[in-house]
């Protein structure tokens, strides 16, 4: 949008608000105000970064799965979490950015990745618990994404849900399994319960009077409802669930108030969220190090694909060696230049 | 056959989290997971999945010694790989096609898996072309990776009890296949011996290489300290 007058932006606006007063969705072409592509951008490529990083504490444990089924369980589901990091960068590419772009920003810490992944996984309960606490506060948080008012953004978010809601409810199977399992699988089902609760709770973000982007994101209804909400809505739905996993909720405070009709609890710690944001949890340098260093490691992997594309592209090569090299299934990495989907 | 695809599995395992780029993320896990998927019904087959992956000692372990090599770097696995699944996209091949060959069950499992192995074989096709073609590091990367790991790639035509294919035929057709491939990614055929007296049939007759002992450690330490514990 260069040469925009002052008239010509007044009505752009005009049309933009009223799309979203509409509850109409807004599609790449479409023109929106730059804080709004700025925001969007943002919150899309954390949200893509959290699903990179998220992997790695899972996959801590697949070389250690305890039966084959399991594994295959987490195998699965790390696949999907790489999947859902590349539908999430595409759709942060409608809005001008690059795959390229928003990774250097994450490895160099411009960018951020959700709070939780800079927890350890300890023992192999931390897996089940990560799939029913932390997919199902990412549930929590995603669903009323699907009717964010960016079209690619809502769109990526009904796939992602779908798979989402499969992983929580096999790690609540998993940690159902070790509840009623020996006497040492319960114990160890309870301690991952009780280390990972408070940091779910902290995933909807700091208390509504604190969080700086929030009225805008409502006004724009990327966001639809308050992080104090989602978070409320969360705790309704675990107690009942902890209840029937026969596994206890590390909070005195817990009870239930007729009043309200909903779950009271105790207070959040903020300074520790605070500390993991500015980098300090147990796990930020570690997951930040390994995700460098698999970038670093593979770019004479990249350069060799980009090269070889390079080669068999030029018109002088023919055909028949470009159509031999595009079969197959369409996931051979080639560093972004675009012949995958060519 | 099922310890060849559950150990091959578990070492791709190792690169979740780890790969050159988030295609490729997707695409070893589901390789992985394909593995494991023909792993647990071939171990079905002779017992309990479970039982047999982690309650055996490294000796009792049949898989062949190619598919317990450490990951190496991305060529390496990208080598052991065109090896492995070219390999196994002939032998199920000619299981699915002549039921004779081995069981019933067997054929079956085959005919299913024939399909994944293609595109496995299909993945590392491409991937020895770009690496072979590509850069000067990755060319040398590449030749490196297809030399060190040639050495185990005669044991993968032993006999193996149970299944009646003519062995030689298949090896000529494995390198029949791999010699085109490394040719059209401008890589030398390796020229080294493929059996030598320390290694013929032994991972088939329970004798690895160190590394697999560290890798059988890691798999099986949880299951074995819950010893009778469901999960």
């Amino acid at each position: 949008m260069t040469a925009v007058t002052a008239d010509s932006q007044q009505a752009y606006e005009t049309v933009f608000d009223a799309a979203i007063a509409a509850d109409e969705r807004i599609e790449p072409r479409d023109w929106m105000p730059d804080a709004y592509r700025a925001t969007l951008v943002r919150q899309i490529a954390q949200h893509a970064h959290s699903e990179i990083i998220g992997m790695q504490p899972e996959a801590n444990w697949i070389t250690r799965a305890p039966s084959l089924r399991r594994k295959a369980i987490l195998m699965a589901k790390v696949q999907d979490e790489a999947g859902h990091g590349l539908y999430l960068y595409s759709a942060a590419e409608t809005l001008g950015t690059s795959r390229e772009e928003l990774l250097d920003k994450l490895h160099s810490g411009r960018q951020k990745y959700s709070s939780i992944f800079n927890y350890p996984t300890l023992t192999w309960a931390d897996v089940g618990a990560i799939g029913w606490l932390v997919d199902g506060a990412a549930i929590t948080n995603q669903v009323p994404l699907c009717r964010c008012s960016y079209g690619p953004y809502a769109r990526a978010m009904v796939r992602v849900c779908k798979e989402e809601s499969f992983h929580q409810r096999q790690g609540y199977e998993a940690l159902l399994a070790l509840s009623r399992g020996t006497p040492d699988q319960h114990a160890m089902a309870q301690d991952a319960v009780d280390r990972w609760w408070w940091p779910s709770l902290m995933m909807f973000g700091p208390p509504d009077d604190q969080s700086a982007h929030s009225a805008q994101s409502m006004a724009w209804k990327i966001k639809r409802h308050s992080n104090d909400e989602l978070r409320q809505r969360f705790v309704d739905i675990c107690v009942p669930q902890a209840e029937s996993l026969g596994l206890t909720l590390p909070d005195p405070d817990l009870r239930w108030n007729e009043e309200r009709g909903h779950y009271d609890f105790g207070p959040i710690d903020w300074s520790e969220f605070q500390q993991i944001l500015k980098g300090n949890g147990p796990c930020n340098e570690q997951r930040i190090t390994q995700r460098r260093r698999a970038h670093e490691e593979g770019a004479w992997v990249r350069e060799a694909a980009a090269a070889y594309a390079a080669k068999h592209t030029a018109p002088q090569h023919g055909t028949a060696q470009n159509d031999t090299a595009r079969t197959g299934t369409g996931q051979l990495g080639t560093g972004g230049n675009g012949e995958a989907t060519a | 056959m099922g310890d060849d695809a559950l150990v091959l599995s578990q070492r791709l395992g190792e690169w979740a989290g780890h790969a050159p780029v988030l295609e490729e993320e997707v695409a070893l896990a589901n390789i992985a997971l394909d593995l494991l998927g023909q792993a647990r019904v071939l171990l079905s087959l002779v017992g309990d999945e479970d039982e047999l992956a982690f309650l055996r000692e490294e000796r009792a372990f049949r898989n062949v010694q190619l598919v317990e090599q450490p990951n190496g770097d991305f060529a390496h696995t990208i080598a052991r790989q065109l090896y492995f699944s070219t390999y196994q996209r002939l032998l199920y091949g000619r299981l699915a096609a002549a039921p004779e060959t081995g069981s019933a069950d067997l054929t079956a499992l085959a005919a299913k898996a024939v399909k994944e192995v293609a595109y496995h074989q299909d993945h590392a096709g491409q991937w020895t072309l770009r690496l072979g073609d590509g850069t000067a590091e990755s060319r040398t990367r590449m030749q490196t990776a297809c030399d060190a790991l040639w050495r185990f790639t005669g044991e993968l035509f032993l006999p193996v009890e149970g299944l009646d294919t003519d062995w030689a035929e298949l090896e000529s057709d494995w390198l029949t296949s791999v010699s085109a491939v490394l040719a059209r990614a401008g890589l030398t055929v390796p020229d080294g011996p493929r059996l030598t007296a320390w290694s013929a049939g032994a991972g088939r007759q329970g004798v690895h290489t160190e590394p697999f002992g560290r890798m059988l450690a890691e798999m099986q330490h949880l299951h074995r300290s819950h010893p009778g514990a469901t999960w």
